[in-house]
């Protein structure tokens, strides 16, 4: 059933993938995914290891070179030829598992070189922003530290913060808690239920099945490389009707 | 001991070219700055056009990096100095000595800033390109200043080898301080000027030496 949508906003969608492939070398990783993301959007993305997600997300902002399909991210072609990547990156906000800061950089430099480099900013503006950003996730007191002083969870949240700095259209969130100890995974989790109160559209891989039932206005249980079944979270998790999902949802709920 | 104190410590002999060594210590400081200067920026730079992967290019940095490290560098300083006058490029002692040990220091430099480079863990640089960041600034704000405090104290240790081998350009007839010793012991018959040289290049190197262990302390294998 792909091009389902969730019923959030009308308009234009801000994500439209079609018929995306990937291939690496003889290995067919995405096998033709079609997922429309309509603004405001929660859209949870689960699957077992291995199934494509972080490939998916990762053609999003092409990290990963697509081998065949369109994406669309608020209009953009991305994988247009006169598509300036770079400029089209700074509206898809990305999060990684690894959180990924600069450790040479206090938290308020990683967030605010992008600031700078892409968008423009004098330094003054960029920190103003900077701080802005680091507010929003709470960790505003913490502008001045180097991310080896800072908590995995806090370290996430300055992530987060450095791509919510440059004002994203759309965010992406690859297993966003899986390196967190079990304690801190709440504080991040906080943050992403902010950001979805605030109106961001967002796409979340995750194994925070809570979380999904919660927030999520839609969930895609992808396997082999195929979205195999999307639907609200009370439906994915009560009722799933193919047997893979219901396979992969009582493994997840067994451990 | 007396035999000793005449020959290698004569206090008359010293005197007499003291002038002289000091002439050869100015020439080796300038000399040696100059090819640490000139190689750790040309290195540097390599290692930054090595990073586009472009396949050619990289192919001949690889080229360029292998047979400067591998001939010894009496061999390209002489090749320089002697040879090259047959096929009309003539340059002098100085220029010689200066251009093959630059370029042998940048050969090295260039590896370690590579291994430096490579060392970078490349969620860094999916994180910055992922917030529209080229790869030339990503290379330049992420990754380099990361990949630079592991490649200061090798370095560190390459430039001060490097500099010792600024010793080897009295064979291209370059005055400094080796020159100098060895003309005066050939001239005054005495073995004192030597002593002289050996003890210039203790106080031109133990303190970069010592200094050395500082920067590896310094920047040892930590995050
Ligand atoms: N750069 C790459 N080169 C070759 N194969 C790759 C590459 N990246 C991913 N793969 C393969 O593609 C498949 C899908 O990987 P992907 O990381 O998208 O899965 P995933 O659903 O995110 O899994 P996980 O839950 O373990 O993160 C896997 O078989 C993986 O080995
Ligand atoms: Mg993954």
């Amino acid at each position: 059933m792909p091009g389902t949508r969730g019923a959030v906003t009308p308009g234009p969608p801000i994500l439209d993938v079609r018929g995306l492939r990937k291939s690496f070398g003889p290995l067919e990783v995405l096998k033709g995914i079609d997922l429309l993301v309509d603004p405001q959007e929660l859209v949870f993305v689960i699957g077992p290891s291995g199934s494509g997600k972080s490939t998916l997300l990762r053609c999003c902002n092409r990290l990963e070179e697509p081998s065949s399909g369109h994406v669309w991210v608020d209009g953009v072609d991305i994988l247009a030829r006169a598509t300036d990547i770079n400029a089209v990156r700074r509206t898809i906000g990305m999060v990684f598992q690894s959180f990924n800061l600069y450790p040479h950089m206090t938290a308020l430099g990683n967030v605010t070189l992008a600031l700078r480099k892409v968008a423009g900013f004098a330094r003054p503006e960029a920190e103003t922003r900077g701080h802005v950003a680091l507010e929003r996730v709470d960790l505003a007191e913490k502008a001045a530290a180097y991310p080896n002083e800072l908590s995995g969870g806090q370290q996430q949240r300055v992530a987060i913060a450095r791509a919510l700095a440059l004002e994203p259209k759309i965010m992406l969130f690859d297993e966003p808690t899986s390196a967190l100890d079990p304690e801190l995974v709440g504080s991040v989790l906080a943050v992403m239920r902010n950001m979805r109160a605030s109106g961001m559209t967002m796409v979340v891989v995750s194994h925070e099945m809570r979380f999904a039932r919660e927030a999520a206005d839609r969930v895609i249980f992808m396997d082999h490389g195929e979205i195999v079944e999307e639907g609200p979270p009370e439906r994915i998790f009560g009722a799933p009707e193919e047997g893979r999902t219901r396979a992969f949802l009582a493994s997840v709920f067994d451990r | 001991m007396q035999k000793v104190l005449d020959n290698f410590f004569n206090i008359e002999v010293m005197a007499k070219y003291l002038p002289n060594i000091l002439d050869g210590f100015v020439l080796t400081v300038y000399l040696a700055v100059s090819v640490v200067a000139t190689g750790i920026v040309l290195g540097l730079a390599l290692a930054i056009l090595r990073a586009f992967q472009i396949k050619p290019v990289n192919f001949l940095i690889v080229i360029f990096v292998d047979l400067f490290r591998a001939l010894p560098p009496l061999v390209i300083m002489m090749i320089f100095y002697f040879a090259f006058p047959y096929v009309g490029l003539t340059m002098s002692g100085f220029v010689a000595a200066w251009s093959c040990l630059a370029l042998v220091l940048a050969a090295f430099a260039e590896e370690i800033y590579w291994a430096g480079i490579l060392s970078v863990h490349k969620g860094q640089w999916e994180a910055a390109r992922s917030t529209g960041l080229t790869h030339l600034e990503t290379l330049i704000h992420v990754v380099l200043p990361q990949a630079l405090r592991l490649a200061i104290a090798p370095l560190t240790n390459r430039a001060i080898a490097i500099s010792k081998g600024t010793a080897l350009a009295s064979v291209v007839a370059v005055q400094e301080i080796l020159a100098h010793a060895a003309t005066a012991q050939a001239f005054s018959a005495n073995t004192s000027p030597l002593t002289m040289g050996a003890i210039a290049y203790l106080i031109l190197f133990a303190p970069l030496v010592t200094a050395s262990r500082w920067v590896e302390a310094r920047y040892a294998w930590k995050r």
